[in-house]
């Protein structure tokens, strides 16, 4: 039944990339036709997802399509119905999102065909690498995801710096697709076929297997966005249209994180501590570097996308300690580790979007990207910065909201480290609690710039002063994302009760006691433990809220007076005295300056100007990994076109030597 | 159900005691330093007549400036509620833990913060970013610090926690006198105290606590405010409960929460005296040291939390 409803959502997700282009003279019925078959595709998998992780069931159909050997596999189970679930949820946000957003694309210089035609592909991929149940399909569909997503980042291709983001995604994405290839090609080795049945109950050496871990690793590593092979990301997010960042951020990088735990805990079969090790440790750094990179940026967009490399990183915290557990006996702990990776995919999936669909609200009304030119946002988009603010509660992982729960688990999980009693592996578990404690901090400085500098204060530049409350459709998109964050932190019981059947199928032990003591209670470990009761809490800050607040306006005579903000005598203020997003993110940049590759300039005052501050944040990794490696190819392949003399005797001698040599081979 | 109650009325207590602490401290400075000093009840006396006062909102402010007081102190009262202070036998430590406790103090300054900027004057802007550089240096230290007495304890609970160190035998652990120490440093940052921070202070080059509520006014100035003293006597409370457990009543035998009560006053007296005398004794730091000091706080913890792994965990 769910595996019929995941049929038709892919099937429509398919229809609203093919069907639109028949309508390509009315732009206003072609979006209208995209976004509502897209949206009924998220509607379809978010119910089919649900269903199948609720009941606890799997389904497969064998298809008997593709090469007469190859038959394609689809299969959906708690795991990939959990993954199925948030990206039908996220892609109906969007579609609601979308059709207003894209309307000044209308009539533009870009056919508004390409961009729904590829975002129906985008989907469908993404949706097909849910449901592939054996190596083939999963790469094809891998594959379509990756290059519909070319497409939609290189859509606004005339300026520069676009084309140069699309290029490097795409060099990434396939590089990325290659090791991910070469890791199905080492299992595949150990068995007589591609699906994943079979490859699962293949058995390898360990040293077969820990080649297959590092190439997987990587593969789905460069997808996801771990540092250093995050350096697509903060490229690529920013431009893209909005709804598509939110779609890349918010949903493609967790499928990246579904084919890693779908390889690493159900096809490998075997586990290793010191893989946990790995990415334990990968992901404490890119969860700091990935915040304190966010912290200095100040286009909004790219902001977000490094603020994605270090949830990636959290996200990866959790795996890696799930790992180290499962490798060593400790089920149970395992099992938790693994539900709070996967709670927190859930919940940066919702408060990510969020921000991102805020973000192309701001970005459509003020047309500005730089922070720098923005400001009290607040009056003039009220909704919008209300379910932002949502956002950056959440994201900050701050009480009672969805992204607190998910670093309580978390931190639940690095807190049963003694149980393991070994030297090394006990010392390593605080450090990465550490890292993961300084990241919490540094995102809570990061979004308070955010909404500081964006939606309070005094407008910096005409556009922002300018700016007015977005249409019905992005309105809905945002409360419907950020009524979930709060649901999902109000109610975690429920939904870890729900995520449980996961671990149970994949670690083969569950969190019993979770919701031991009533839904009220989170209590992952045992009452004695540790306990968490949100909807208690939220009870409690309303009451005392509302006692204070009746206290304090029992007088009638209390009225509030509004003047002009005390300026000290000097005349009105100006929006240049306030703090920028450049001057609030100042002492930071001081403490951890050997981080960033920081280039400041001041030119002097002339000709009646004022002097000028330039500042410049570059990324270490780009300029010292990648740039080299580019060099490198570019040297290596003036070397190889030496062979091309322009001499067609040269040539005919290279066929001569070259069949020379193959027959001396064979012979 | 008398444990809840039990519960609302050691909070209430403690949220009325909270501008006799901060007046406490003032009044011993000013002995301290030769000055005659206000009575140390003169707070009360300071909340109560800025309660009556009205309210002079700027033009340009947004309604998170007037939410944020409210927030801020119902939220510092509901952390308050679940730390056990006469007794461990409160059923609110189990509503939330200390992970949710540093959460709690999180959202207060996210929300300060961002009232901070809300204005668009200089000065706010400037304290919020401060605030928060000082304290996303400060809240890893203090969560180290926490865990390694959750982990000593196995257990995030408030009331595990420290019914435990209270009833243990006395041991001085090195994990325990690392964490203190942390905490303690922790403490001092988070409060705004010298050397961070300086109270008394309106000099736009050393203030970052009162840069931030510089705009606000009548009932919401006296919030911010009573919630700052609130904080101070929380954070008194944990060094006194965690460090000091013994006295801290066990069970809610009338006999026993009086001995609670009387222990956990002399105690904050005493952390009062000592507080003064730091403050006086010592200049406030440039804004550039404090993050050595803060780093010092947070290999003192990691300390801490190692030295438990490694040393103590058989």
């Amino acid at each position: 039944m769910s595996l019929t409803i995941a049929q038709l959502a892919v099937l429509a997700s398919f229809l609203s990339a093919i069907v639109p282009l028949l309508f390509l003279r009315h732009p206003h019925l072609l979006v209208r036709t995209s976004f509502f078959l897209l949206g009924l595709s998220g509607i379809a998998s978010a119910w089919a997802g649900g269903m199948t992780l609720l009941t606890n069931h799997a389904e497969q159909i064998v298809l008997p399509i593709g090469l007469p050997w190859l038959h394609v596999f689809l299969r959906i189970d708690p795991l990939s119905g959990f993954f199925f679930f948030i990206v039908g949820f996220i892609t109906f946000t969007a579609a609601c999102y979308g059709p207003t957003y894209i309307r000044e694309h209308i009539g533009g210089q870009h056919p508004i065909g390409t961009l729904t035609f590829f975002t129906g592909l985008f989907v469908c991929g993404m949706l097909l690498v849910l449901l592939a149940a054996d190596a083939f399909s999963f790469m094809i569909a891998w594959e379509l995801m990756s290059v519909a997503s070319y497409f939609l980042v290189a859509y606004q291709h005339d300026q520069a710096e676009n084309r140069s983001a699309a290029f490097i995604y795409l060099l990434m994405a396939v590089v990325g697709g290659a090791f991910i290839l070469l890791a199905y090609g080492v299992l595949a080795g150990f068995c007589d076929s591609f699906s994943f049945a079979s490859m699962a109950a293949a058995h390898l050496s360990p040293t077969w297997a820990t080649i297959a871990f590092l190439f997987a690793f990587i593969g789905f590593g460069m997808k996801a966005g771990i540092v250093p092979l995050h350096v697509w990301l903060p490229q690529a997010h920013p431009v893209a249209p909005s709804h598509i960042s939110a779609l890349m951020s918010g949903v493609m990088l967790k499928v990246a994180i579904y084919g890693f735990i779908r390889f690493v805990y159900d096809l490998l079969g075997v586990m290793h501590w010191q893989w946990g090790v790995l990415v334990l440790l990968i992901g404490a750094v890119s969860a700091v570097f990935g915040v304190l990179y966010a912290f200095m940026q100040n286009d909004l967009k790219r902001l977000l996308a490094y603020s994605s490399v270090e949830n990636i990183g959290i996200i990866y915290i959790g795996l890696g300690l799930s790992m180290i557990f499962h490798a060593t006996g400790h089920l149970e702990v395992a099992a938790l580790a693994l539900i709070a990776a996967l709670y927190h995919c859930l919940n940066h999936a919702l408060f990510k979007s969020l921000l991102f669909l805020g973000a192309g609200a701001v970005l459509q009304q003020s047309h500005q990207h730089d922070m720098e030119k923005m400001g009290g946002l607040i009056k003039k988009m009220p909704v919008t910065a209300t379910c932002f603010l949502v956002g950056c509660i959440s994201i900050s992982a701050l009480p009672p909201f969805n992204g607190f729960v998910s670093e309580w688990l978390t931190y639940q999980a690095a807190l049963q480290g003694p149980v393991l009693r070994s030297g090394i592996l006990g010392a390593m578990i605080p450090v990465a609690s550490a890292m993961l404690a300084l990241t919490g901090a540094l995102v809570t400085a990061c979004f308070v710039k955010v909404y500081g500098v964006i939606f309070l204060g005094l407008p910096r530049s005409p556009q922002a002063a300018e700016t007015q409350e977005t249409s019905f459709g992005m309105q809905f998109a945002q409360v419907i994302l950020a009524l979930c964050c709060l649901f999902f932190g109000i109610f975690p019981t429920w939904t870890v009760s729900a995520i449980n059947v996961i671990a149970e199928n994949l670690i083969g032990t569950g969190l019993s006691k979770a919701a031991g003591d009533g839904w009220l209670w989170l209590t992952p470990i045992g009452k004695q433990t540790a306990s968490y009761g949100a909807p208690a809490i939220l009870l409690g800050l309303l009451a005392s809220w509302l006692i204070v607040y009746v206290l304090l306006h029992s007088r009638r005579d209390n009225q509030t007076r509004i003047g002009p903000a005390w300026d000290c005598g000097f005349g009105p203020l100006t929006p240049r005295m306030q703090y920028t997003a450049s001057a609030f993110a100042m002492p930071i940049r001081r403490i951890f300056s050997y981080v960033w590759c920081i280039v400041e300039k001041i030119e002097p005052a002339h000709h009646g100007k004022g002097p000028r501050y330039f500042l410049q944040t570059y990324d270490w990794i780009w300029l010292v990994i990648y740039v080299p490696i580019g060099k490198l190819i570019l040297h290596l392949a003036k070397r190889a076109s030496l062979l091309q003399g322009g001499n067609l005797r040269v040539y005919l001698s290279y066929s001569f030597f070259t069949l020379l040599f193959l027959l001396w081979v064979i012979v | 159900m008398n444990g809840w109650i039990f519960a609302i009325i050691q909070t209430l207590c403690v949220v009325l005691f909270a501008p006799f602490m901060a007046g406490w401290v003032k009044w011993l400075k000013c002995k301290l330093q030769n000055r005659q000093g206000a009575v140390p009840w003169q707070p009360y006396r300071d909340l109560l007549r800025l309660s009556r006062k009205q309210v002079v909102l700027a033009e340009t402010a947004s309604p998170i400036f007037r939410v944020a007081p409210y927030l801020v102190f119902s939220v510092t009262v509901v952390a308050t509620s679940i730390v056990p202070i006469f007794s461990v036998q409160i059923p609110t430590a189990a509503l939330a833990d200390v992970i949710v406790l540093v959460g709690f103090l999180a959202l207060t300054r996210f929300f300060l913060s961002l009232a901070g900027m809300d204005i668009g004057t200089a000065f706010g802007g400037m304290g919020s970013s401060r605030e928060v550089t000082i304290s996303s240096l400060a809240e890893p230290a203090l969560l180290m610090a926490f865990f390694t007495l959750a982990m000593n304890a196995s257990s995030t609970n408030l009331s595990s926690v420290i019914s435990h160190l209270a009833q243990s035998q006395f041991i001085l652990y090195p994990s325990l006198i690392f964490s203190s120490m942390g905490f303690i440093l922790v403490a001092l940052a988070e409060t705004g105290r010298i050397p961070i921070d300086n109270p008394a202070t309106h000099l736009e080059l050393t203030m970052i606590h009162e840069a931030m509520i510089l705009e606000y006014s009548g009932r919401h100035l006296a919030l911010m405010e009573w919630a700052a003293m609130l904080k101070l006597t929380l954070y008194a409370v944990l060094i006194a409960n965690f460090i000091v457990p013994w006295g801290v009543a066990m069970t809610l035998a009338p006999e026993a929460i009086a001995i609670g009560v009387y222990s956990i006053t002399c105690k904050l007296l005493v952390l009062g005296y000592f507080l003064a005398v730091a403050e006086t004794v010592q200049a406030k730091m440039r804004l550039f040291r404090a993050p050595h000091f803060l780093g010092l706080a947070f290999i003192l913890s990691l300390l801490g939390m190692m030295s438990h792994i490694v040393l103590e965990v058989r």
